[in-house]
């Protein structure tokens, strides 16, 4: 990520809605698309409620593309999308867009990579300048004391977000325990600090003609626009962006867990934390809305069941969190707790277990089933109040067109939610969080250094 | 159901073409020799404000946005933490959080399932100046959701049980912030800036000291103290209308007396700043050192508002800001740097912070410094536009959501801003003047009066920042910051 510490997470696995006391009105949104000669898809959303516009680019390309011993050079990459190109030199993409009241920022994830440009509508040419230009000429202007100066910001990134960072280093552990070596999720988006230090600038060169294709990209303009005008000026500024193949699609052999893998890590920090995590079904298969209302059931809100027996009643501790965390060709449940001083990781995770098996065995209420479904469905209201930055509806527009080929999927997404009964929560439970094959890994306390 | 083109207004021959997903327009190649100049802008379009009353004098605001099928509905108490008698720094954190523990005859599970039924969100907080209840709904709930909220800010129970609860969970807090570094440099910070005695020298949430004395008695005397119809308002934000949600509000919050007006607690006054001190945080083995340098600033209440506003952004509020570009952008030392001042209803703290590498720590200390310095010269003119730009021509997207106006709304209420104070917000941000940059940066900055507090791996970057010479130097330790660890 170019600014911001931490990655915020796009909540797209959401919405939905039981018929709780009166179901909210239908969410419509508004949208034109076309395809330029250059193999750009371009999506357009007009909201006139502010006088603002956002540019949201988003290249299907992540961390899951990286070579060997390259790994973080997506995200590094990222960084260098910043830093001028052919028409625009070494900083005055910030300044132009700073001067015209604009904000802008990007992010990386294992599958895709977002860039996002918000400015005044009056400033939506200039928008479009810069984010054509980056992608037409990049390479004009990129030179080899550019790649060092944003390796060692994103050394510092790293060092900020992971390694100063409380138990900043269990994520990147629990991807090289539930995936194989080799597997594309196995190392962190954020790379190794020896694979951040040997990235060159002809693997830039090479990244870029590979993967930063017009053909490779969908681009959403949304906000106080209007439609026809702002195609004229997206098919303006991206008409001499050249043509070229998009790469063909990740091909890996799925991948499973056939047993428990064990592992305790130490760190600086007062009190241990128990990570226990599955591999789940990829984002939109079938199992994967179920898993979010899994989670929630399990440690959503105070009446969870995991949150109300570990934090509330018995107060053993801290907290307790779990998460379906969907991605393109693997996903992760994850459930995250912190003893309380005086308890242990084992206590907590005997009364876990306890948990899911109860939930394998028996149906939740149907109580349990909507309260999560309506909360799942609110989030999907509190997402359209915004149009750009992450996770706004231009960015949401562009997701959901990269892993559905459908711009307007959130009905079907709903929907999802909305089919769900509660037997298929316990049998979900059942197939998908077994006790056998599984990932266990304990942060434990430093001895030495811990004050 | 689908919709996916907006046809109006395309030709026919354009609607065949996005059918069949190309393009049919030849086009030349831009021309790159020049970014593009933006349009006219457009009129800042402020939403109107509906001033209403409740029949128990509580006034309430109301504005509709009709975009999301949405309602935001804050109950503000202008007291806050700022009002903590002495002795009892963070009973007003704790009372807040405490309302949704025990309402009316709801338990607090029974509440959380009420309001996660309805998927909604309601929280109570409190932040120096202000305490709020803040409810967020799909509008088609919002009258369900309504009378818990009342029972949330109207009739809160304090059980003995859910106080113990949240003790702990803000004792081990507390124990947890230890192992970060941005709350030890902030937590220090403070207290170094403020002393014990001023409120702003202790964490909202309070000490564990304090934590461990409070009985309900003390959340209720605070809650009876705060909570008045004549200390609050309320907010009504959303796809509502005026005269379908007063009723409702009427319904659950029209009948809300108070006993007696309570105590109010004044903020002592700050002293002067003493010559520059820097305070080295042992934390063993920390790759990044924790970097804050500061001095107490302005209350939200200055006549500098605007200049600083412009000063700020400068210095450290944009990512073109010197401190960004100079640690992160030349030097590479820091994933950013920024500055803030933060201002309340006494002078808050203004603060210039980074993260960087442990092996640069002296060098960043060194450019935070050259900066601070070269702030208080006069700024190119290019850079003071940009930086006015920057504030003032995105200023619409701070009324994007109900959220965004429900915060501005708070803001003008608790710090009393004038009716057109939104409207004049462009025009006054247009209007500093480089000599108004100058002016505030010399009034506020002190390069030579400034705290610097550094949370870092002592051994290695203690030899290197006394090399400075920048000022005298003290090494603490975490407890002295939080405390002895229990």
């Amino acid at each position: 990520m170019k600014r911001a510490a931490l990655l915020l997470i796009l909540a797209l696995a959401a919405p939905a809605a039981a018929q709780a006391p009166t179901a909210p009105p239908k969410i419509e949104l508004q949208y034109s698309q076309f395809t330029l000669p250059n193999g750009l898809h371009v999506i357009l959303h007009e909201d006139h409620s502010v006088p603002m516009v956002t540019v949201n680019m988003w290249y299907h390309v992540g961390s899951a593309r990286e070579l060997p011993k390259r790994t973080g050079f997506a995200h590094l990459f990222e960084h260098l999308m910043f830093m001028g190109s052919g028409h625009v030199k070494p900083g005055e993409f910030d300044e132009w867009l700073e001067a015209a009241g604009g904000d802008n920022n990007g992010s990386t994830e294992n599958d895709r990579t977002n860039y996002w440009i918000n400015v005044p509508a009056n400033s939506l040419e200039l928008a479009l300048f810069l984010e054509s230009d980056r992608m037409g000429y990049l390479l004009d202007s990129m030179t080899p004391k550019t790649v060092d100066l944003q390796r060692d910001v994103v050394k510092n990134e790293r060092r900020q977000s992971v390694e100063n960072q409380p138990y900043g280093e269990a994520q990147v552990v629990l991807g090289e325990m539930l995936y194989p070596e080799g597997h594309p999720y196995h190392w962190p988006v954020i790379g190794y600090m020896d694979d951040l230090s040997a990235a060159s600038y002809d693997d830039v060169v090479a990244f870029f003609k590979k993967y930063y294709a017009a053909s490779n990209a969908s681009l959403v303009v949304a906000g106080d626009l209007d439609s026809a005008t702002s195609r004229k000026m997206v098919e303006k500024y991206f008409s001499d962006v050249k043509a070229a193949p998009a790469p063909g699609p990740i091909t890996i052999p799925g991948v499973a867990l056939t047993s428990v893998q064990k592992r305790t890590i130490a760190d600086r920090v007062q009190l241990p934390k128990l990570f226990l995590a599955w591999l789940t079904p990829r984002h939109f298969e079938p199992g994967d809305a179920t898993l979010d209302v899994v989670a929630d059931i399990l440690a959503g809100g105070k009446n969870s069941r995991l949150f109300k027996r570990l934090v509330y009643d018995m107060q053993i501790a801290q907290d307790v969190s779990a998460f379906q965390s969907s991605q393109a060709l693997s996903s992760s449940f994850q459930i995250v707790a912190t003893p309380r001083p005086g308890h242990t990781v084992a206590e907590l995770q005997n009364v876990i277990d306890e948990e899911i098996q109860k939930l394998q065995r028996e149906a939740p209420t149907a109580h349990e089933l909507e309260r999560s479904v309506n909360q799942i469905e609110s989030s999907f209201y509190n997402r359209m109040e915004r149009v750009g930055g992450f996770g706004g509806k231009a960015d949401q527009l562009n997701a959901y067109y990269t892993n559905t080929g459908d711009p307007d999927w959130f009905n079907e997404d709903l929907a999802r939610y909305r089919a769900l009964s509660v037997g298929d929560i316990s049998a979900a439970a059942a197939q998908f969080l077994p006790p056998d094959k599984r990932v266990e890994l304990t942060v434990e306390p430093e001895k030495v250094g811990a004050k | 159901m689908k919709r996916s083109i907006v046809a109006q207004s395309f030709s026919a021959a354009m609607i065949v073409a996005m059918a069949l997903g190309i393009s049919v327009i030849a086009q030349q190649a831009p021309d790159r020799s020049h970014p593009p100049q933006p349009g006219p802008p457009a009129a800042l379009r402020l939403p109107a404000i509906q001033k209403q009353k409740l029949s128990n004098g509580l006034p309430v605001w109301i504005v509709e946005l009709h975009d999301v099928p949405v309602a935001q509905i804050n109950l503000v108490v202008f007291s806050g933490t700022a009002n903590d008698p002495p002795g009892k720094y963070g009973v007003a954190s704790l009372a807040a959080v405490m309302l949704e523990q025990g309402a009316g005859s709801r338990s607090a599970l029974e509440i959380a399932d009420a309001i996660d039924y309805l998927g909604a969100d309601l929280g109570a907080t409190t932040s120096s100046d202000q305490s709020a209840v803040r409810l967020h709904v799909p509008v088609a709930r919002l009258a369900d959701a309504l009378p818990i909220m009342a029972d949330v800010a109207l009739r809160p129970t304090f059980p003995k049980d859910e106080l113990e609860r949240q003790r702990t969970q803000r004792l081990t807090g507390l124990l947890q912030g230890r192992d970060d570094p941005p709350t030890i440099s902030s937590v220090a910070f403070s207290r170094l800036l403020y002393g014990k005695g001023h409120r702003y020298g202790t964490p909202q949430m309070g000490t564990a000291e304090t934590l461990k004395t409070f009985t309900s008695d003390d959340l209720r005397a605070f809650y009876t103290s705060a909570f008045r119809p004549e200390n609050a308002m309320l907010l009504a934000v959303g796809d509502i209308t005026a005269d379908k949600v007063l009723p409702l509000l009427e319904k659950n919050f029209g009948a809300w007396t108070s006993p007696a007006p309570g105590a109010s607690e004044k903020l002592p006054a700050t002293d002067e700043p003493p010559a520059r001190q820097i305070y080295l945080i042992d934390k063993p083995g920390s790759p990044q050192s924790q970097i804050r340098i500061g001095r107490i600033g302005v209350a939200r209440s200055t006549a500098d508002f605007f200049p600083i506003q412009v000063m700020n952004t400068i210095l450290g509020g944009s990512f073109t800001s010197r401190l960004n570009m100079n640690l992160r952008e030349v030097h590479g030392y820091s994933y950013g740097a920024s500055s803030n001042f933060e201002m309340r209803g006494a002078a808050g703290p203004f603060s210039a912070a980074a993260g960087v590498q442990t092996d640069k720590t002296a060098e960043a200390v060194k450019e935070f410094f050259n900066e601070l310095d070269a702030i208080l010269k006069p700024v190119p003119a290019e850079e003071l536009a940009r930086a006015k730009n920057y504030v003032s021509l995105r200023y619409p997207s701070a009324f994007e959501t109900t959220g965004d106006v429900s915060r501005r709304l708070e803001d003008a209420l608790v710090f009393h801003l004038p009716d057109d104070y939104f409207a004049k917000y462009v025009a006054n941000i247009q209007a500093v003047t480089g000599a108004d940059v100058q002016r505030v940066a010399r009034k506020y900055i002190h390069p030579d009066h400034l705290a610097v507090v550094i949370v870092g791996d002592l051994k290695a970057i203690e030899p290197g920042v006394r090399a400075l010479n920048l000022g005298q130097v003290k090494v603490m330790t975490i407890d002295d910051v939080f405390g002895p660890k229990p």
